[in-house]
C-alpha cells in the first residue's frame, strides 16, 4: 500500500482512539492505560518483519533484543493489566452502580 | 487468495479486537474481558506475521520470544500493586526502546538498497520512529528510576535546553532524510533524542507523574504507528496510533485535573514556597491521638477518606480498608474521595484499594463528592496534601491557584494524617493543617490507622 493509503488509516485509527477513550472513569485510568501500553507491544511485528531480511551480527543482536524487549511488553502489560482488573470488585450485597447520593 | 491477504485480513481481525477491548476497559463489569480480547488480538497479529514469507531466522525469532516471556511474565506477575508505577513506565519504556532498535535496522537496509536514493516514504517515518521511541525508552527509565526513588532530588533544566535539543534531532533527521548517507549522524539522532527524553522527565516529580507517565505511553504508541508506516505494516499503524490518540486523551486529562497544560507540566517546575508559604504564617497546628480520632469516627454518621501518595508510600491502603470495614459495621457510612492525581500515575488510588478489597462504589470521583463534604462529619485526609489546599481556590497568587481540588475543608471536622509538618510537593503551606477544624496525627499512615482500629474496638 502507498504511504496516503496508510496515512489515511492512521488518521482515522485516530479518532478511533479519541473516541473509545473519552469518559472512562478514573477508577479505570491505571488498568485502561496499562492496557493501551500492552497494546503498543505490537511493535514486536516490527522486529519479527525485519529480523529475516537483515545480515550481520550488529542487526542480529538488536533485532533480538527489539523482540525480547517488545515481548516483554506485550507479555508483561497484558498479565499485569489482568491482575489489576481482577481486583476490582463490587460488593456483592449491594445493587451495582448506585450513583445518587443517599441524602 | 494469496498469503498476504491471509496475513492482511488476520491484521484487520487483530485490530478490530483491540479496539473492541479499549471500549470494553471503559466499565468496570466488562474490563477483564476487554483485557483478554485484545491479548488475543495480539496473538492473532503475531501468528499472522509469522507466517509471512519474509520471516527467517527462526532461531533468533524464537530467542527473543522466548527471553522476553522469561523476563515479563515473573515480573508482571510477582510486582506490588504499590511499585506498579514504576512497572508500567518499566514496560512503555521497552516498547519505545523495541521501536528505536527496529528503527536502526530499518534504516541500514535502507541505506543498502535505496543506495544515493533512499525513499522517502520509508526514510522519513522510520526517522520518526526512532526520534520518538529514544526519547520514550530513556524517558520512561528516567520514570521508572525516579519513581523506584533511585533518582532523587530536584533537577532543574532550563527549557531553552530542552527546545535546543529538540530543534538538533530534528536538524540531524532533515540532514539525513535530505539524503545525507550516514549511518553515524542516524546514531547521533539517537543519542540526542535520547538526551532529551533524560532531561524532560529528569526534573519533573511527584505530583505529576501522572502525566509524565501517560504521556510517555502516547509517545510509545505513536513510535510504533510511525514504524507501521514504515514497514508498510496495518496492525502497527492501527494499533500505535490507537494508543498514541488514547494516551493523548488521557494526558491531557490529567493535565487539566491540575489546571495545567502539558506544556507547562514538561517545561517549568512549580514555584517552591513564595507568596502563598507566607500566607499562613504564623498559624498553629492542632495535633490529636489515635484514641481521640477513634471516638471522633465512631460518632460520624459519614466519614469520607481522602487517600494520597502517603498512603501508598506507608502501604496503608489495606489497614485504612479495614479501618472503613469497622467503620461500616458500626453503621457509620464510608466514602472515598479520590482526586484525579492523587498518586503517581493515574488511577493510583482506585488501583490500591481494589486491592484492599474495597468495592469500586465507594470510590468517588472529585465531582461526585465534593458536593458530599457539607454532610460530612469527619474527613479522614492520609497522606494527601496539595490536593486538599484550599490555597488552590482562594489565594490567587499561588502556584496551584485554579487547580480543581477536594473540598475537604467543607466537612465538619477535619483529620489529618502526615508524617511531618513537611510541605507537599508542590513545596506550597497547606492551609487546610491552620483550619480550627483540623486536628493532625503525625506519624507512619499505616500505623497510625492501624492505632486508630484498635482503640476503635475500645470504644
Amino acid at each position: 500500500m502507498d504511504l496516503l493509503t496508510n496515512l489515511a488509516i492512521l488518521v482515522l485509527a485516530a479518532f478511533v482512539g479519541f473516541e473509545v477513550i473519552s469518559k472512562v472513569p478514573n477508577t479505570l485510568h491505571t488498568p485502561l492505560m496499562s492496557g493501551t501500553n500492552a497494546i503498543h507491544g505490537i511493535v514486536v511485528l516490527g522486529g519479527l518483519l525485519v529480523i529475516g531480511p537483515a545480515d550481520g551480527f550488529l542487526e542480529d543482536v538488536l533485532l533480538v533484543i527489539a523482540i525480547a524487549f517488545g515481548t516483554i511488553n506485550v507479555v508483561g502489560g497484558f498479565l499485569v493489566t489482568d491482575r489489576m482488573l481482577g481486583m476490582f470488585k463490587s460488593k456483592p450485597a449491594e445493587p451495582p452502580k448506585e450513583e445518587e447520593p443517599q441524602a | 487468495m494469496s498469503r498476504h491477504d491471509v496475513i492482511t485480513l488476520l491484521y484487520i481481525v487483530a485490530f478490530s479486537l483491540f479496539i473492541a477491548g479499549l471500549h470494553m476497559l471503559r466499565g468496570p463489569r466488562t474490563a477483564v474481558r476487554g483485557n483478554q480480547v485484545a491479548a488475543v488480538g495480539m496473538a492473532i497479529a503475531v501468528v499472522a506475521t509469522l507466517i509471512d514469507q519474509r520471516i527467517g531466522d527462526w532461531g533468533l525469532i524464537a530467542i527473543g520470544l522466548v527471553v522476553g516471556t522469561a523476563v515479563g511474565v515473573p515480573s508482571a506477575r510477582s510486582v506490588r500493586m504499590t511499585a506498579m508505577p514504576q512497572m508500567v513506565a518499566l514496560f512503555n519504556g521497552v516498547g519505545g526502546g523495541a521501536v528505536a532498535l527496529i528503527s536502526v535496522v530499518e534504516y541500514r537496509e535502507a541505506l543498502e538498497n535505496g543506495g544515493v536514493n533512499p525513499d522517502l516514504d520509508v526514510l522519513i517515518p522510520t526517522l520518526l520512529a526512532a526520534i520518538i521511541g529514544s526519547i520514550s525508552f530513556w524517558g520512561s527509565i528516567i520514570a521508572f528510576l525516579k519513581l523506584q526513588e533511585t533518582i532523587k532530588g530536584a533537577f532543574r533544566i532550563p527549557r531553552q535546553v530542552n527546545a535546543g535539543l529538540a530543534a538538533f534531532a530534528v536538524a540531524i533527521a532533515f540532514v539525513v532524510a535530505a539524503g545525507t548517507e550516514s549511518e553515524a549522524l542516524f546514531w547521533l539522532m539517537l543519542v540526542v533524542a535520547g538526551v532529551l527524553g533524560l532531561c524532560a522527565v529528569l526534573p519533573i516529580g511527584g505530583a505529576d507523574m501522572p502525566v509524565v507517565i501517560s504521556s510517555l505511553n502516547a509517545f510509545t504508541g505513536l513510535s510504533a504507528a510511525a514504524a507501521g508506516l514504515a514497514l508498510d505494516n496495518t496492525a502497527l499503524i492501527v494499533a500505535g496510533m490507537l494508543v498514541g490518540a488514547s494516551g493523548s486523551i488521557l494526558t491531557k486529562q490529567m493535565a487539566e485535573a491540575m489546571n495545567r497544560s502539558i506544556g507547562n507540566v514538561f517545561f517549568s517546575g512549580l514555584g517552591a514556597g513564595g507568596p502563598a508559604a507566607a500566607a499562613v504564617e504564623g498559624g498553629t497546628v492542632r495535633s490529636t491521638s489515635a484514641a481521640d480520632v477513634a471516638i471522633q469516627l465512631s460518632y460520624a454518621r459519614l466519614v469520607v477518606v481522602v487517600p494520597g501518595y502517603g498512603m501508598a508510600v506507608a502501604q496503608a491502603q489495606r489497614a485504612v480498608a479495614d479501618l472503613a470495614a469497622e467503620l461500616e459495621r458500626r453503621g457509620v457510612e464510608v466514602l472515598y474521595g479520590i482526586h484525579p492525581v492523587a498518586g503517581r500515575m493515574p488511577g493510583h488510588m482506585n488501583v490500591l484499594l481494589a486491592e484492599a478489597d474495597v468495592p469500586y462504589d465507594q470510590l468517588k470521583e472529585m465531582d461526585d463528592i465534593n458536593g458530599e463534604f457539607a454532610r460530612t462529619d469527619v474527613a479522614l485526609v492520609i497522606g494527601a496534601n496539595d490536593v486538599t489546599n484550599p490555597a488552590a481556590r482562594t489565594i490567587t497568587d499561588s502556584p496551584i491557584y485554579g487547580m480543581p481540588i477536594l473540598d475537604v475543608d467543607k466537612a465538619g471536622s477535619i483529620i489529618v494524617l502526615k508524617r511531618s509538618m513537611s510541605s507537599g510537593f508542590a513545596g506550597i503551606d497547606n492551609p487546610l493543617f491552620y483550619d480550627p477544624k483540623t486536628a493532625l496525627l503525625f506519624g507512619d499512615a499505616k500505623a497510625s490507622v492501624g492505632e486508630i482500629l484498635s482503640e476503635l474496638h475500645n470504644v
